[in-house]
């Protein structure tokens, strides 16, 4: 079985600039686990002191927080997209060459 | 002049300067502003504020904007009126209320949070403003780009009220309808935010837009006489205002424009989507998030960005939460139109409902000084309680006929 998990700007310093990885894991937990194993920079700004994922983090699976779908126990299908997103996240991409235009023409 | 503000991780404690950021690249947690209130202690005087213009500029050196930036909105300082008829009906002699349901230019608060987040937008060389929106954010946006001259994408859920939405159009912005709810086009924006170099109000600029709700608390301390209240009531949907308040009146205090006083906050929901009193009421230290269904569709976030320090705040200052259910804050409308002459949208019903129900479990104490915000207009909100109210037929303009259709009320009336 395989997911798709996308990674937030903010968090690829830690991937190699790789924004979607590809992962076989069946829980939250464990998808963490993989993450980590592949990236281990990655382990202290996704989780805290005590090894949980960090408040402001959110994660999402095919649009829906996690939280809705049962969390930890949550068992990831076939194909599903996984978000991680901070709670307030957003912008902050250094200013493109040539300043900050309209990305929208 | 160095400035006298910079962005500070509220977890880790990483100071990340001024830029268009909302969270720690170390942590992810948020960031806020922080100041050198000694810088400013000098100019932040109760004579300057007096001195400066009726609204919310007076305040700028507490204010995350560019040195001599000049708004050129005068928003805020809007009415804080003693509430003797609705105090009478609650039992409480000393209840004010804070109306930004009377805001320049979009009536609600809101027009306070965009006429800071514009500045920094500004700042930052941004074309393009946009925000995620239960409606007044929208209205607030649109309203002050056009006047600012930035084009606006707004982004909202697609159930919202037909004024709120009509209001953010007229100001030419670019209107995007989500099918979803607040959550999920919050969601999205963060992911739009990460793509397009825009300025996005509470998000990415989201640090610097919150600043503009401590003028709530600024202005509450000054119209009552450089002092502050016992009690704050104040409505809750990200959990950002509440925080902010608070944020204010520790501010004054530290600057010695008030006396010291334990302020206790208290939060107010819908029941209907109630992540933040929840949390309260069940001692939790996180909120759990929910699925909003509501009429008070400008309070529906089931996952609130500052739920956990509007919690956090709430229990520090010994205060407490409630909510009220949907017919509770059309009640809630009808009660302060009724008695103050106030027309204020559902989140004003919540406010008053669940004053009401504080004062009733005797979280208040009636004999204290209690101010409830008041933060948005009834006429955004009329499908909420256009249905409890009936037409009678149209008369013919004779005396006779009204003579009769009178006698006809006055008689209905006794009959009941």
């Amino acid at each position: 079985m395989k997911i798709t998990v996308e990674i937030p700007s903010a968090l690829r310093r830690f991937t190699d600039g790789v924004q979607t990885i590809e992962c076989t894991s069946e829980t939250l937990p464990d998808l963490l686990g993989e993450i980590e194993q592949r990236f281990p920079a990655i382990s202290k700004h996704l989780r805290d002191d005590s090894g949980q994922v960090r408040r402001f983090v959110n994660i999402y699976v095919n649009e829906e927080d996690i939280r809705f779908l049962g969390g930890n126990s949550y068992k990831f299908h076939e194909g599903d997209r996984v978000l991680v997103v901070p709670s307030i996240a957003g912008g902050a991409p250094a200013a493109p060459a040539g300043g900050l235009e309209n990305a929208c023409g | 002049m160095a400035e006298h503000y910079q962005l500070k991780c509220r977890e880790c404690g990483k100071l990340w300067g001024n830029q268009a950021r909302s969270f720690c690249d170390e942590c992810l947690s948020p960031l806020e502003v922080v100041y050198d209130l000694d810088a400013i202690r000098p100019v932040f005087t109760r004579k300057n504020i007096e001195a400066g213009p009726t609204n919310l500029w007076r305040y700028s050196a507490l204010l995350p904007l560019p040195e001599d930036y000049i708004g050129s909105i005068p928003t805020g300082f809007t009415p804080l009126v003693q509430a003797r008829r609705l105090g009478k009906q609650l039992g409480t002699t000393n209840l004010y209320l804070k109306n930004d349901a009377v805001c320049f230019p979009t009536l609600s608060f809101k027009d306070r949070v965009v006429a800071t987040a514009l500045a920094a937008a500004r700042r930052f060389g941004f074309k393009v403003v946009s925000c995620s929106s239960t409606g007044n954010l929208a209205n607030a946006v649109a309203a002050q780009a056009a006047r600012e001259g930035f084009d606006a994408w707004i982004f909202i859920p697609a159930d919202l009220e037909a004024a709120k939405v009509t209001g953010t159009q007229v100001f030419g912005a670019k209107l995007v309808r989500i099918a979803g709810n607040y959550d999920q086009v919050n969601r999205l924006c963060s992911q739009i935010a990460e793509k397009f170099q825009w300025g996005f109000v509470n998000v990415n600029l989201r640090p610097y837009y919150a600043e503009g709700s401590k003028t709530v608390g600024y202005e509450i301390a000054e119209q009552l006489g450089w002092r502050l209240p016992d009690n704050i009531v104040c409505p809750m949907a990200g959990g950002s205002l509440i925080t902010k308040i608070k944020k204010a009146f520790n501010e004054l205090i530290a600057l010695g424009l008030v006396e010291e006083k334990k302020v206790k906050f208290f939060g107010a929901q819908a029941t209907g989507c109630s992540p933040i009193s929840d949390a309260v009421k069940r001692k939790l230290e996180q909120f759990e998030p929910q699925k909003p269904a509501t009429i008070a569709r400008s309070l529906a976030i089931g996952n609130p960005a500052d739920g956990f320090y509007a919690t956090r705040a709430i229990r520090e200052s010994g205060g407490w939460a409630e909510d009220v259910s949907d017919p509770q804050i059309v009640k809630g409308i009808q009660l302060l139109a009724e008695t103050e002459g106030i027309f204020t949208e559902t989140a004003g019903g919540v406010t008053t409902g669940v004053t009401q129900k504080l004062l009733e479990q005797g979280y208040i104490n009636p004999s204290e000084t209690t101010v409830a915000c008041i933060t948005g207009n009834g006429l955004k909100t009329i499908d909420a309680i256009s249905a409890e109210y009936t037409l009678t037929p149209a008369i013919e303009p004779r005396l006779t006929v009204f003579e009769n259709f009178i006698n006809d009320r006055m008689a209905a009336v006794a009959g009941n």
